[in-house]
């Protein structure tokens, strides 16, 4: 089962992970993070993320940590 | 069973946190290298010559050796270390600014006595630092704060195309413009970084990458907007491509 | 390069005893641009450091040849750049990155006339640029100031120990008369011990994580730390390594103050001062930082005038006012540029100031 893991405390908000995403499973939430950044988060209810790490690769601040295909 | 298909590279720090503005593509561009460290197994024998400007903070997040370079002379800096020590894996990470303005002299000259080092340039079209002036790469009329009414020949010149001057360099053995706009871009980058580091592990020369850029804080635009100006605006100018792989004229 | 050692005196020319030395010592990485009047240092070294398998860079610029030295040094070798007056104002920037840096960079600044281009005569016109730096920041360079060409061999070994021993960028301040004249000159093995440097050294992050050496520290409370840590090395490098000459003090009633080249006449302007019952001494810096002002401080009390002769508008002879503080007159007899003053002249100026 393909999975993502976001670490919130290096997010800043530049959100082109949420573009990025070709199933949109990434979403901006309403928590801010201890940069004061509304950070996004990872909603997969119907296990649908393809583990094709694109989200990661566009990551410019290594806030996506790990990414699992399967 | 999941397998894991990305993480955080090993030669970067533990727990690097970045201090770039958001959605500056250092950030991509020091992990790519990194990845590449890992993937060519150099973390333990690399020596980074670090440049001034937004790429100073780079030994902040790699887990390197490093010395710190005046402004422009980071390829004066990694000749020091290569010819001290031959056996190392020397590399430098500039801004356009520090490799093509202030350090271009260090840098063809680096290229021209075909030294054993490779070196990856970031080209943003500005001063990132300092606020966004214009600088060897800022693009005809772009507005900055040194061109307010934009770039015009008649006042500030042409900007320079990096990665075709060191192709042309005899000592060069690969020299490259990758972008890191898209995904599929960033995967090319990757590849282009690592044969750069490829030539100096093999003794061939001069290994090169300028590498496309955004800069959304001092381009004034979101992150997803300057990635869409580096595939209309920038990529029209500095085309992305392979301009010097004498690997592949040996091979034929 | 055995070759070169010898318990005979050989007939050599300033620029190349210096060069051999440095070889000598163990100097691994030579990176220069060509200027009169040290140029056959370059020379000299192309083709040695190419037959010892060490490593010799013809530099794009003075720019890129002492920031090569820099990057050597930061592996912790023993390398070295040299080079002259005009050009090495255009090393200032790096050689305050490298105090910084705390880099064992050695330079060899053979002095020529200023300002600008100037000429290629003989000058001592960088006394501030080398004891008071041209680069930005607090900083000190350690500078070593030879007289005679054995001296030049003796203080390049000097040189590369102490900017070993105390991870500071070390000056070998000789001018064009030292680099162009012959004299004979002995080659002794290098005489001190070699300095561990694997501690901070750049050579690879095997094992540990990776070193970084850098100047920048945007936190300025940091800076504050690094700059008290600074100056505590200095202050110990001038209680350790103060150096000077002095000869007939002890009676005098004057004292002449030189360094360098200029201080071969100021010896004989003393014998024919001597000669005519006039008491007079000699003092030479030899380390022109760290200065020997305590000593000058301690003769200024018992002596009536001291008389400071160089070869340039007067440079050192603020440092000696500094040091005497107002307890006795310093005067001063100056030539802009060339060959020093003649003993003759020197003698005839301290006969009309007694």
């Amino acid at each position: 089962m393909s999975n993502i893991v976001i670490d919130s405390d290096k997010c800043k908000a530049c959100y082109l992970c949420v573009k990025e995403c070709p199933k949109n499973l990434i979403k901006i939430s309403n928590k801010t993070n201890n940069l004061g950044n509304k950070v996004v988060e990872f909603c997969d209810p119907n296990k649908e993320c393809l583990g094709c790490a694109m989200c990661a690769t566009r990551c410019p601040d290594l806030a996506i940590t790990e990414v699992y295909k399967g | 069973m999941a397998t894991q298909v990305f993480k955080i590279p090993e030669t970067l720090r533990k727990n690097a946190k970045y201090t770039f503005c958001p959605g500056c593509d250092h950030g991509v561009a020091i992990r790519l290298v990194a990845e590449v460290l890992d993937e060519l197994g150099l973390k333990d024998k690399a020596i980074l010559a670090a440049s001034i400007g937004c790429s100073v903070t780079s030994y902040d997040f790699l887990n390197v050796d490093a010395l710190e370079a005046p402004h422009g002379r980071a390829l004066a800096e990694a000749t020091g270390i290569k010819r001290a020590l031959p056996d190392k894996f020397v590399f430098t990470y500039q801004g356009d600014g520090d490799f093509a303005s202030i350090g271009l002299a260090e840098s063809m000259h680096a290229a021209l006595r075909g030294e054993n080092l490779s070196a990856i340039c970031i080209n943003n079209t500005t001063y990132g630092m300092t606020g966004g002036q214009l600088g060897p790469t800022t693009l005809m009329g772009q507005v900055t704060t040194t061109s307010p009414s934009g770039r015009n020949a008649e006042y500030y010149g042409y900007p320079i195309k990096i990665a075709e001057h060191i192709a042309l360099c005899d000592g060069t053995a690969f020299s490259a413009r990758v972008s890191l706009d898209s995904v599929p871009n960033i995967r090319k980058a990757k590849q282009a970084i690592k044969k750069a580091f490829e030539v100096q592990i093999k003794g061939l020369g001069f290994g090169f990458v300028e590498i496309l850029s955004s800069c959304p804080t001092n381009w004034r635009m979101t992150p997803d907007k300057a990635h869409e100006r580096v595939r209309t605006e920038m990529i029209e100018v500095f085309k992305p491509g392979i301009y010097k792989d004498i690997t592949t004229e040996i091979e034929g | 390069m055995t070759e070169c050692l010898t318990n005979k005196k050989v007939l050599i020319k300033g620029n190349y005893a210096i060069a051999k030395a440095a070889v000598l010592a163990g100097c691994q990485c030579y990176f220069g641009y060509p200027i009169t009047p040290q140029s056959e240092i370059g020379e000299f070294m192309s083709g040695k450091m190419q037959e010892l398998g060490r490593a010799y860079v013809s530099a794009e610029s003075e720019l890129a040849a002492i920031n090569m030295t820099l990057g050597a040094c930061s592996t912790g070798v023993k390398a070295m750049s040299s080079s002259s007056s005009c050009a090495v104002a255009l090393m200032q920037e790096a050689l305050s990155y490298a105090t910084a840096d705390e880099l064992p960079v050695v330079l060899v600044s053979v002095m020529r006339g200023g300002p600008g281009l100037g000429n290629i005569y003989p000058s001592q016109g960088d006394y501030f640029q080398s004891t008071k730096g041209g680069g930005n920041g607090d900083y000190k360079l350690i500078v070593l100031a030879p007289s005679t060409v054995q001296e030049c061999v003796d203080l390049t070994y000097k040189a590369f120990y102490l900017a070993h021993k105390y991870k500071n960028p070390t000056v070998l301040l000789a001018d064009g008369l030292l680099g162009q004249m012959m004299e004979p000159v002995e080659f002794k093995p290098y005489p001190y011990p070699e300095i561990d440097n694997s501690a901070w050294a750049l050579s690879g992050a095997k094992g540990r994580d990776g070193r970084v050496i850098r100047s920048y520290a945007p936190l300025a409370d940091n800076q504050c730390e690094f700059l008290k840590k600074l100056y505590a090395k200095y202050k110990t490098i001038e209680e350790n390594e103060t150096e000077w000459e002095e000869n007939g003090v002890e009676d005098a009633d004057i004292v002449l103050v030189s360094f360098g080249s200029t201080s071969r006449n100021v010896r004989t302007a003393a014998k024919l001062c001597r000669e005519k019952g006039l008491k007079v001494g000699i003092f030479r810096p030899i380390t022109l930082f760290p200065f020997p002002s305590k000593r000058l401080q301690e003769i200024s009390t018992k002596i009536k005038k001291f008389v400071v002769v160089e070869v340039n508008m007067g440079q050192m002879v603020q440092d000696v006012r500094l040091a005497v503080n107002g307890n006795v007159h310093v005067e001063q007899i100056n030539k802009g540029v060339g060959a020093p003053p003649s003993p003759e002249e020197i003698a005839a100026r301290i006969e009309e100031l007694v």
